[in-house]
Parts: structure tokens; sequence; C-alpha cells
């Protein structure tokens, strides 16, 4: 709980724990009356402002309460002066760097879950499962621009955009099925990476954030707005589903056997949710195991530094160029695949559906997973999508869907407060010399944020 | 006053030519008309007050800055590299030019050992054609990563940084990180080594080590090194030859002993002399005659 300290005791003992937890409910107060206290309810065709000051009450009181509890904690737990303060890492890092040497492991256990996932449960949960699949492999695949170059690209969801609407187009237009497709939208939105690769090349940071925020705005007004191509903001829909080797997932077909008659099945609509997970699982997948490959080879280890030192890179002879290119159109192929998913199990799509938000989410997963971390990005995907699935789940606890943008920053800010590096941020080296015996300090990416911050590395 | 200039060692043919180098930025002069020439199996130190230019000149050599007027000229297996028109990325790969800087910059989130497997990037990405090769482990490539990491050992156990191989860089004190520069530069297997002030904020101990190493590097693997350094103990004892600048001109050039004794050089170091004599009881303070 690094960052809570810093929030250290005005005051000596009881007393200041008193004062602080008083500060933080008249915080809480001021924040909860506008946001929390008041409601506006429509009542026969006007709106009229509803109070729940009761609510804002209950969380003011909280608030105290947990602010007295956690100053008091501390104080316990707090170093006396002339005590050695306890050096080394925390157990949060300690848990991130296990999970990172054992990797494996716990990528192939939650792999077996995945692969069981389907059979157990809900088509509800299937569908969530997609849904949490398709985040994972869009963080994935920016995973690779952000986490491994260290290209910070704000306009990741137009490659997805490029994607979903190279299917629509070609499959409406000219009658390509869900497979023909694939490989081309991974190629075009590829392309679409290089073209917004050349004009970027000299920008870094920040400036760079900016650059590409504007190119997902262009790319979706330009969707919005080409009425005759795209159909504007109507979107495009009669997108064909995929089919299992010429095996429609249908109650019928006009051209051949389904897969439910082909293999003597009572169809059922499952079979195709069934079917859609598996393949984005597969995606997923694929995305994984070439980064993984990728990163043990001359492009992954040129990816990384650069992120590292740039112009190092140029002095030891890497076309920085060309590696720039090669990671904006790698991770721009993956969002194609996971457009032309998307763009096939919704078989509708439209403009709306790539928004900034989408790119924020998705660079959230990124960053709160830890940059440059698999198994961090899946648990941020879950984290993420679970969030917005929340208002469902707790239904129970009234209108809680309408606070989710509020829960929703405050796990953010808590995460980044507590894991400001995020959950799993630990690197494990592409190639160890002595083997992974013996004690290694951590090895934490260079994010460029320690430099901004004038924080001490 | 006839300038210093005689340097022409026997044996050891011309490897960077510099002719007539200007830089100029806005009105500023940086380097003034400079040329010189390091030779094969040399240690040429350039050396100079601070502000002559020195870093400047690495600069023009390595691509970083493009040179406004000038001509350099890198002698490669018979061929000749004019850096002047390379790409900086170029000038590494092609002309075999490999530099450090004055400011240690290294990739510190990665390991030591890593740092020495990216310097080999231009190697590996031939072996692994597009990364296909990589990709599928075939044979060309696994055997190009075998000789990588040899390579990287050797001068993993030729700096000292063996046991700390997998550490982060970052993570090594000051002096390691300087050597492990050196050993990133030299993993790009260059013909002509480029250190920017490789002695700075070294203990005596630490700097005779490298003196060591700097001497083996010429010896051993019988490149050519070029030299930035302020530390006249390391210039001294191990530089085959000095150049000497002074508001962006050469002012001094040849062996260190002739460098040591120009006036021209006592003059940019120790300013110039008044024209009245000091007075006789200062003059005996100094040790001077008067």
């Amino acid at each position: 709980m690094a960052g809570f300290k810093t929030a250290a005791l005005p005051r000596e003992g009881l007393s200041g724990a008193f004062l602080s937890a008083l500060a933080t409910a008249v915080v809480v107060l001021v924040l909860t009356i506008p946001t929390v206290g008041l409601k506006t309810d429509e009542s026969g065709g006007s709106l009229i402002v509803t109070r729940h000051f009761d609510t804002v009450a209950w969380l003011v009181g909280l608030a105290f309460v947990g602010r007295l509890v956690m100053s008091l904690f501390m104080a316990r737990r707090a170093v006396k002066p002339g005590e050695q303060k306890k050096a080394g890492p925390s157990a949060m890092d300690r848990f991130a760097a296990a999970v990172a040497r054992n990797g494996t492991k716990i990528g192939a256990v939650g792999l077996v879950i995945a692969v069981l996932l389907p059979f157990v449960t809900s088509n509800y949960l299937i569908d969530f499962g997609t849904n949490v699949l398709i985040y994972v492999m869009l963080g994935w695949g920016l995973n690779i621009v952000v986490g491994l170059a260290g290209l910070l690209d704000l306009g990741y969801v137009a490659f997805y955009a490029v994607g979903a609407y190279t299917v629509a187009l070609l499959a409406t237009n000219v009658g390509l099925g869900f497979w023909a497709c694939l490989p081309l939208a991974g190629l075009f939105a590829a392309a679409f990476g290089v073209v917004l690769g050349f004009p970027v090349l000299r920008l870094r940071g920040d400036y760079l954030a900016i650059v590409t925020l504007g190119f997902g705005e262009i790319i979706r007004l330009v969707l919005l707005n080409w009425q005759n191509v795209t159909n504007g903001p109507n979107g495009i829909g009669g997108i064909p589903r995929p089919t299992l080797f010429g095996l429609p997932f249908a109650a019928h077909s006009a051209t051949g056997p389904t897969f439910a008659e082909f293999f003597g099945l009572e169809f059922s609509p499952s079979q195709r949710f069934i079917f859609l997970y598996f393949v984005i699982l597969a995606l997923a997948l694929l995305t994984n195991f070439f980064t993984i490959r990728m990163r043990r080879l001359p492009v992954g280890r040129a990816w990384e530094a650069l992120r590292e030192d740039e112009i190092a890179c140029r002095a030891i002879g890497i076309n920085a160029t060309n590696i720039k290119l090669s990671a904006f159109a790698i991770g721009a192929m993956f969002a194609g695949f996971a457009g032309s998913f998307f763009a096939t199990r919704l078989g509708f799509i439209s403009p709306e559906s790539f928004t900034f938000t989408e790119s924020a989410t998705i660079l959230a997963i990124v960053v709160l997973g830890g940059m440059g971390s698999q198994l961090g990005v899946v648990l941020a995907a879950i984290m993420l999508v679970s969030l917005n699935e929340a208002g469902r789940w707790f239904s129970f606890l009234g209108d809680i869907a309408l606070y989710r943008p509020l829960i929703y920053g405050g796990a953010m800010v808590v995460i980044m407060l507590v894991r400001p590096r995020g959950l799993l941020a630990h690197r494990q080296p592409s190639i160890l010399l002595h083997g992974s015996d013996g004690p290694k300090e951590s090895l934490v990416p260079n994010d460029g944020l320690a430099a901004s911050t004038g924080e001490l590395p | 006053m006839s300038q210093l200039d005689n340097y022409a060692p026997v044996g050891k043919p011309a490897l960077l030519t510099v002719e007539h180098l200007t830089m100029r930025f806005g009105g500023l002069v940086a380097i003034d008309d400079l040329s010189f020439t390091a030779h094969e199996r040399d240690i040429t130190a350039l050396i100079g007050p601070n502000g002559a230019g020195k870093t400047t000149v690495f600069n023009c050599l390595t691509g970083f800055y493009k040179p406004t007027v000038g001509r350099i000229t890198m002698k490669r297996e018979g061929q000749d590299y004019l850096l002047e028109q390379m790409e900086g990325f170029r000038i590494t790969r092609l002309a075999g030019v490999a530099r450090t800087f004055q400011n240690i910059r290294l990739f510190s989130g990665m390991t030591v050992f890593e740092n020495l497997i990216v310097a080999q990037h231009n190697h590996l990405m031939n072996a692994s054609m597009f990364s296909i090769a990589g990709l599928l482990g075939l044979p060309r490539y696994r055997s190009a990563e075998k000789e990588a990491i040899e390579l990287a050992k050797f001068w993993l156990h030729k700096t000292g940084l063996y046991e700390r191989a997998d550490n982060p860089a970052s993570s090594l004190p000051y002096g390691a990180q300087r050597r492990l520069e050196i050993a990133r530069a030299m993993c790009t297997k260059p013909r002509l080594l480029c250190l920017d002030e490789p002695a700075a904020g070294l203990n005596p101990k630490e700097s005779g080590e490298l003196n060591d190493l700097l001497l083996s590097i010429r010896t051993d693997q019988g490149i050519g090194v070029l030299l930035i350094e302020h530390d006249m103990s390391v210039v001294m004892k191990i530089s085959d030859h000095v150049v000497v600048l002074d508001y962006g001109r050469k002012i001094s050039d040849g062996a260190p002993y002739d460098v040591r004794n120009d006036e021209n050089v006592i003059k940019a170091y120790l300013g110039e002399d008044e024209d009245e004599d000091l007075p006789p009881e200062i003059a005996a303070d100094v040790g001077m005659q008067p």
C-alpha cells in the first residue's frame, strides 16, 4: 500500500487519526452530494430532482470509519524513529515476480479452464467469456505497441474498425465468407498501421499519443460520413456468420447440411455461441503465442530496446524506422483480426462501436495489467469487462448500473495508487545466461514515467 | 608559429579520415575546418577544454548530426564509406563504427546479457529472415543465435560482468555500466570504437582496468579506438596519437609526448602568458624563473 503512506497523519495519535478521518468524510460529502445525493427522475413528462441523502450519509459514514481504521492500522505498522525500514520488494512485487516466473504453468491452467468453460456454463457466461476474450486479444495486440515497443497509442480502435469494416464490406459486396475475409482484414489493418506509423516516426510519448488519438477519430469520422460505402451511421448488417469448414450454425440451410444435421445433433443456438467462443479463443491464443515468440526474436528484443532508449538503438545499428513500423503493423494486424471477429459475431456493425472509449478501455487493460505482462492483460480484461457487467449481476442492489463510471474510475484510481506500474508489472528476461536459478533483482520496464514525474529510479 | 601536425605511424594504414569538417548551429561554429586521421590498431585521443567540440565531432561521425561541410571517410575491407552521407544506423551496420555516450545510454530495464544480444541485432535479423526462420526455429537461426550468445559471453568475461549477466543493466554500479556500454559496442563487431569520456566518474582502480581493457581491444581485436577523454592519466598512458581541439579548431596533432609539450596546447589549457612578467615575489612563489 505504498501510495497511502504518502498521506501521512497530520498529528500523532488518536486525535490526528480522527482529524484525518473527518477530512476524508468532508471530501466524500462534497463529492457525493451532486453525484449520489441528487438524481433526476421523470414524472408526468417533466424532470424532477429526487434526493437520496440517506445514501450520502451512509457513504460519508463509511468513509469516516474506513479512514479512521486505516489510519490506526497504518500508525501501528509505521516505522518507529531509529528503526530500520524493511528493505526489499513488497509482497505484491514478489507475487508479481512469482506469477511472471511461473507464467507458463499459470497460463496452462488458465487455458484448461478457458477450454472447459463453455461446456459447463450457460449461454450468458459463454457470451461474457467471448467478450472478455475479445478484450484480451485487443489487449495483447496493443501490448506489442505500448508494452513492448513503448509507443503510446490512443487510437488503437481504428485498426479494430478497419478489420471489422473490411469483413463487412467484403462479405456484403463481394460475397466472401468469414474465413476468407479474416486474413485480408489482418492485412488491411496492418497496412493502416504502417500508414499511421510513417507520419509519427519522429514522435514519442505525449505527442505520439495525441496524433494516434486523432488518427482514431479520423477513421471513425470517415466511417460515419462516407455514406455510399459504409452506409454512415446506419451501419452494415447481414454480415455472414462463420462456418465450420462450410457447415453453418443454423436451424436450416439452403446450400447444404448444417452443423447439427451433419453431426446428427439436435440444433441449439448455444452451439453457435460455443463455436464463436472457440474461434476467438484460438485467435487470442495465436496473438499470445506470436507475442511470446517475437519477444525472443531479434525484432522483439529490438522493440524492447526501442522502448528503453531510441538513441542507443541507432548507435548499435538498429533501424528504428523499420522496428517502429513493424510494431505498429503487427499490433494493428491483431486488432484487425479481432475486428473481423467482432463483425461476424454480431452480424452488424456501425461506427458507434469504435469510439475513443474503446481505445481507452483497451489501453486501460494494458496499463492496469502491467505493461508487457501477458497474464496481467487477461486479469485486467476480466476485471474491466466484469465492471461493465456488474450492474446486471448486482441488480438486487438497486440502480447500481448508474454508478458504473464512478466505480470504474474509483477502481482505476485505487489500482494506480497501490500498483502504479500495473497489477502484474514484472518483466521476465527474454534470455537468461545462468538459467532460471539464482537470485535476481526485479526488472521493471522503463515506461518513461519515472523521468517525467521526477521519481527516482 | 607552425602547428604540430606530423603524426604518421609506420605500418598502420588510415582507418578514418576526417577532412575539412565544419559544423555550424545557426551562427555558432562548433567545429571549424577540422581534419585528422585515425589509424588502424591505434588509440587516437581527441582532447580539448570543455566546449571545444569533441562530442560534436563524435555526433558527426556517427550520423547524429549532418556536418555542414566536410568529408568523413571510413575504410572497411578495402571499401570507402562516406559517413557524412549515411544514416546513423547504417554507419554502425556497414561502416563498422560503434560508439558509447558521455552519459551512459544502456537498455536499463533489460538484463546485461540482453543488452549484448540486442547489440547483435543486424546479424541475428539476417539469420532470422524477417523473423520467419526465427518463428519456425530453423537451424539457420539457431546456430546464429548460438554464435551471438558465445560473442556476448566473450565480452562478459572480458569486462568482468559474467556473474551479473542476468541482472538488470540499471542495477550495475557506475563503473560496470561504463564497461557494459563498451561491451555492447564491441558486440556490433566494429572496426572503429568511439568512446565518449569512458573514464568519467571512475575511481583510479576502475580507470586502470579500463586502460587494460582498451589496450586489449586495440591489440587483441586489432581495431581502432577513438577516444574523448579529460582524464590525462588515461590519455597519456594509452593513446598512440592525440588530437587537440580548442573552440572547434585543431590546435595540435601528434604523439602524446609531442602534444604535451606543444605550446599551443599549454596555452589552451592554462591560458595565455600576460605581456608583462609577473612580479618577482609571485614568480618565486609559483616556482617560475624570472
